[in-house]
Formats: structure tokens, C-alpha cells, sequence
């Protein structure tokens, strides 16, 4: 599997670190709500199809990139810096309660 | 059916083999059943099985989306353990182990179960350490389990390279002797041959495509082959669990889908009479009758559900393989193909009643549901007969991850990919 990173170019993906789906916010430090911890740690979607997920090029530049990946076929159809995607990634989560 | 013997296959031996008969029928599913199993593997019919033989529930079906085997039973690497860490693991697959001991007897199916011993490579003396715990635990439990010294290893595996001048020299290892391996499709094949014998449908070809519902309370399937109706469903899908439940409303679940490969070399005259790990990675190996070399590593580590992997673990593997027997170096690989693996957060499997009534889930085996699936099977079984765990699986629900009560042999938190 090749990932394009858009800083280092086209890499091997043994350069890179996979951190798991997307689109899980990690709740509030301060928060005691003990069902939306135990949903962040433990729940995934576990998507057939095209995956919105989180990896870190460790062997490169170690940035976090958000690859949209489809995990029927293993094609990558996008990758983006994760940090660009953060702001409509809590929209959706909003919109969409666990 | 007629029961296999050592006459009938002298019999048939000397009549060109033209008396088999199918080891089970292909029957259409009928509009309702007492229980339906989703899922022809091997714990679905292993529990199919039980649920006849220890229960007496015999009007029941169960659902394959593909031939028999076609899944993670017939991609596995045939080992049988039971040398876990943990007191409710040591129970469940000890228990698996008693039902290994007697299962062709128990099948009428020569499942070729060989207790030829695993063995776990420890390369520091830290690892070594760690292993005399886990030894002493298994002990504690009444599970054999044996420290060797490298000269003792030296005695009983050819080949092996314990020269002390490698990246990683080996130390030492835990032996557990009771261990071994099976013959993965056999295993397949005798569980439904069994469940039939004792009138459970095996319908393969049939995939399911939603649940029925009466409110919260689910009543039975539809599938290609038209709807099923049933008071009890049972879902063991293994890899395929989440894409089921999300059939029936369960978006979220403590489960990742990854792929895990496996090898098989060309085969060799007999060169290894045990099972053996390498302890600075993940790297497992053990002969076939056949004579191959059946093995693998870790998983691939990413989501997947395309039944194969990538080229940096198929390297990774051989590396390790070499780095213990540098001899096998010219050995051809003649085969290597993926299987998904439900990946639960904790690395320990749930078997349980719900998550919604009328229905029971059996799933998060990891990457070790083979050695599981008598008693993952005969658990299940009880489960769904009586509506609620055996001791043996009641540590295994589904809630224990928001209870705080994981079940984390390794220690590892939740972090599939590294289970």
C-alpha cells in the first residue's frame, strides 16, 4: 500500500503509523461524563467502505494525515493534513450523535 | 447418516470409493426455526452442534453467505492453546482443550488433533521472567505449562538457531505440552456433519440482509433466500460482525475489522514436530501432516475487510522465520492469503446475550478464534438454550468495556491493532 503524503510525496505505508477511525473527539479533560469516555475509548464504526482514518507518517515528517481509504479494496481516494480536518470533522460529529 | 468407521473405509477403499454419500444435506430454509445462527464457520456450527447435542434444540438453521469454511476457519493456522495470562481465559480455553481431547471421538470425524506442544521463544531475560509468571499462572489453574533452558530446546527442535550470537538470542522458552494443532477444515466439516446428523439446516449460499423486528425485540432474518422467522438469533460472523449489526440498528461496537495473512511453504519432509513462537515480534510456525510449513505474524494493523494484506508484514514474517531457522532460507512459499479478524479492544472475545432481545452475539476473537471454537460453541449453545452465560463465558459480555471490567491478557489497552 502506497500513501501519498502531501509533504514527502509517495511512501510505503511501513513509513507510517496507523492511528485508527476518524471522526472520534476525544471528550473534554474535565468532563466526568463516563459514557461519552467509555464511547471514545472503546466504541468504533468499523466501516465497510470508503474509511475515514488517522495516520502519522513516523518514519518521515510525522505529520497526522486523514486518509479516506476504502477498506473493501484497500484504495486511498484522498489524503489531507488531519489538522485542516478538524473543524468540519466536529461539525459532522454534531450532527450525527453517537 | 452412516457412522465412519475403520470398516468403511477398507470397504469403500476396496469398492473405488463410489459409496461416500455427502457428509450433510443441502436443504431450502424453511419460513421458521427454533434458533437461526448467522454465520457457517466454525463457531457457528460448533454451536449449532451443541445447541442438538447438549440441549436438545434440534429445529434449527444455519445461515452461510458463502460455501462452508470459505471464512476464517478454513485461513487459520491450526493451532489449539490454552496458555493465557488470565484467570477467565485460562477457564474458557482449558475448557476448549477438554473438548479438543475427544472431539474426533465426539464427531465421529477424525479432526487429526495433535498435541504436539507450543512452544514460546523469550530472547531477554526480562521476557523469560514474564514467561515464568504466565507459567506459574497456568499452573496455578491446573494447565500444564514448562520452563526449557536453550540446551533443553536444543534437544527437542532441529534447526533452530540458538548460537547467542543473533540480533535476538534465545534465552529460554515456555513450553505448554497439552497444545497443538488440528485440521482446520476437518473441523468444519465434522461440526456440520454433526449438527446435521441431529437435523440442523446448514443453508449455505445465503446471505443475510436485515433483521426482523418487533419493536426493540428481533424475530427473525431476511435473506437472499427469502425471510426466516425465529425467537432466538444468533450472530458469530467473526470479522464480518459489525457490518451484521449494523443490520440491526448497532452502529457502534468494541470491535475493529483487520486483516491478519498467513503462509504456507512448499511441502518438506518432517523438520518441526512442535508449535513455535518467536518472542521479539510475532512470528508463529508449525509443520502440516502434508508437510508444509503453515505460519504467519502480526496483523496487518488497518481496518480491512478485503481478506488480504500487504507486502511490509509478508517481509516482516519472513524475516523472523529466518531469524530463528536460517536453515528454511531456500524454502519456497507456496501459498498466502488473509483472513479478517474481529479485533476486540481488550483482546478477549465476547459471548453474551443481546445486545437487543432475541438476539446473542458471539465475536471479538481476535486473531484466535480457532483454538476457541469447541467451547465457543458449546458457551454459546448454553447461552442461547438458557438465556443467559455459562460461568465459563459470563465474564465475555459485550458491556464489560463500559464496566471497567476488560479482560486484557496482554496488557495492551485498547488498541486492536496491537492485540
Amino acid at each position: 500500500m502506497i500513501i501519498t503524503c502531501p509533504y514527502c510525496g509517495p511512501r510505503d505505508s511501513s513509513e507510517f503509523v496507523y492511528q485508527g477511525e476518524d471522526g472520534r473527539t476525544r471528550p473534554d479533560p474535565a468532563s466526568t461524563d463516563q459514557a461519552a469516555w467509555n464511547a471514545y475509548v472503546y466504541d468504533r464504526v468499523n466501516t465497510a467502505g470508503e474509511h475515514e482514518e488517522i495516520w502519522q507518517h513516523s518514519g518521515g515528517c510525522r505529520a497526522h494525515l486523514r486518509l479516506v481509504r476504502n477498506t473493501l479494496t484497500h484504495k486511498i481516494s484522498s489524503v489531507s493534513m488531519a489538522r485542516h480536518a478538524t473543524v468540519p470533522r466536529r461539525r459532522r460529529k454534531a450532527e450525527t450523535p453517537a | 447418516m452412516r457412522e465412519y468407521s475403520a470398516y468403511m473405509l477398507l470397504r469403500n477403499a476396496l469398492t473405488g470409493n463410489r459409496d461416500w454419500k455427502p457428509a450433510w444435506r443441502k436443504p431450502d430454509p424453511k419460513p421458521s426455526y427454533d434458533v437461526v445462527i448467522i454465520g457457517g464457520g466454525g463457531h457457528g456450527l460448533a454451536t449449532a452442534y451443541y445447541l442438538a447435542k447438549e440441549h436438545g434444540i434440534t429445529n434449527v438453521a444455519v445461515i452461510e453467505k458463502g460455501y462452508l469454511g470459505s471464512g476464517n476457519v478454513g485461513r487459520n493456522t491450526t493451532a489449539v492453546r490454552s496458555n493465557y495470562l488470565l484467570p477467565e481465559n485460562h477457564r474458557f480455553y482449558e475448557h476448549s482443550m477438554d473438548l479438543w481431547e475427544n472431539l474426533s471421538h465426539d464427531l465421529n470425524y477424525n479432526v487429526m488433533f495433535s498435541q504436539r506442544g507450543c512452544l514460546n521463544l523469550a530472547h531477554t531475560p526480562a521476557q523469560f521472567d514474564d514467561y515464568a509468571r504466565r507459567g506459574n499462572a497456568l499452573r496455578h489453574e491446573g494447565i500444564d505449562a514448562e520452563l526449557m533452558t536453550p540446551t533443553q530446546i536444543a534437544r527437542e527442535v532441529r534447526g533452530l538457531d540458538l548460537s547467542g550470537s543473533q540480533r535476538f538470542p534465545v534465552v529460554g522458552g515456555l513450553m505448554q505440552r497439552s497444545a497443538g494443532t488440528a485440521r482446520h477444515d476437518a473441523v468444519a466439516w465434522g461440526y456440520a456433519r454433526g449438527a446435521d446428523r441431529r437435523g440442523v439446516d446448514i443453508i449455505e449460499n445465503c446471505e443475510v440482509t436485515g433483521f426482523l423486528r418487533d419493536g426493540d425485540r428481533v424475530t427473525g432474518i431476511s435473506t437472499t433466500r427469502g425471510e426466516i422467522r425465529a425467537p432466538k438469533v444468533a450472530v458469530a460472523v467473526a470479522g464480518s460482525t459489525s457490518r451484521v449489526m449494523q443490520l440491526a440498528g448497532i452502529e457502534r461496537l468494541p470491535i475493529e475489522s483487520q486483516v491478519l495473512q498467513a503462509f504456507v511453504s512448499e511441502s518438506l519432509k518432517p523438520v518441526l514436530d512442535t508449535v513455535i513462537t518467536f518472542g521479539m515480534g510475532h512470528f508463529y510456525v508449525a509443520q502440516s501432516d502434508k508437510g508444509g510449513l503453515i505460519y504467519g505474524g502480526a496483523l496487518d494493523g488497518y481496518n480491512s475487510y478485503a481478506q488480504r494484506g500487504s507486502l511490509p508484514l509478508v517481509e516482516e514474517v519472513h524475516a523472523e522465520m529466518l531469524a530463528m531457522f536460517p536453515g528454511l532460507a531456500s524454502v519456497r512459499v507456496l501459498r498466502s492469503w488473509g483472513g479478517i479478524c474481529d479485533m476486540s479492544m481488550d483482546g478477549s472475545p465476547i459471548i453474551t446475550t443481546g445486545p437487543l432481545p432475541g438476539m446473542y452475539l458471539n465475536c471479538g476473537w481476535c486473531y484466535g478464534g480457532f483454538k476457541a471454537t469447541p467451547a465457543s460453541g458449546w458457551c454459546f449453545a448454553h447461552t442461547i438454550a438458557r438465556d443467559e452465560p455459562h460461568p465459563l463465558n459470563a465474564p465475555f459480555t459485550l458491556d464489560r468495556f463500559h464496566r471497567g471490567m476488560v479482560i486484557d491478557d496482554k496488557g495492551q489497552g485498547a488498541t486492536p491493532n496491537l492485540h
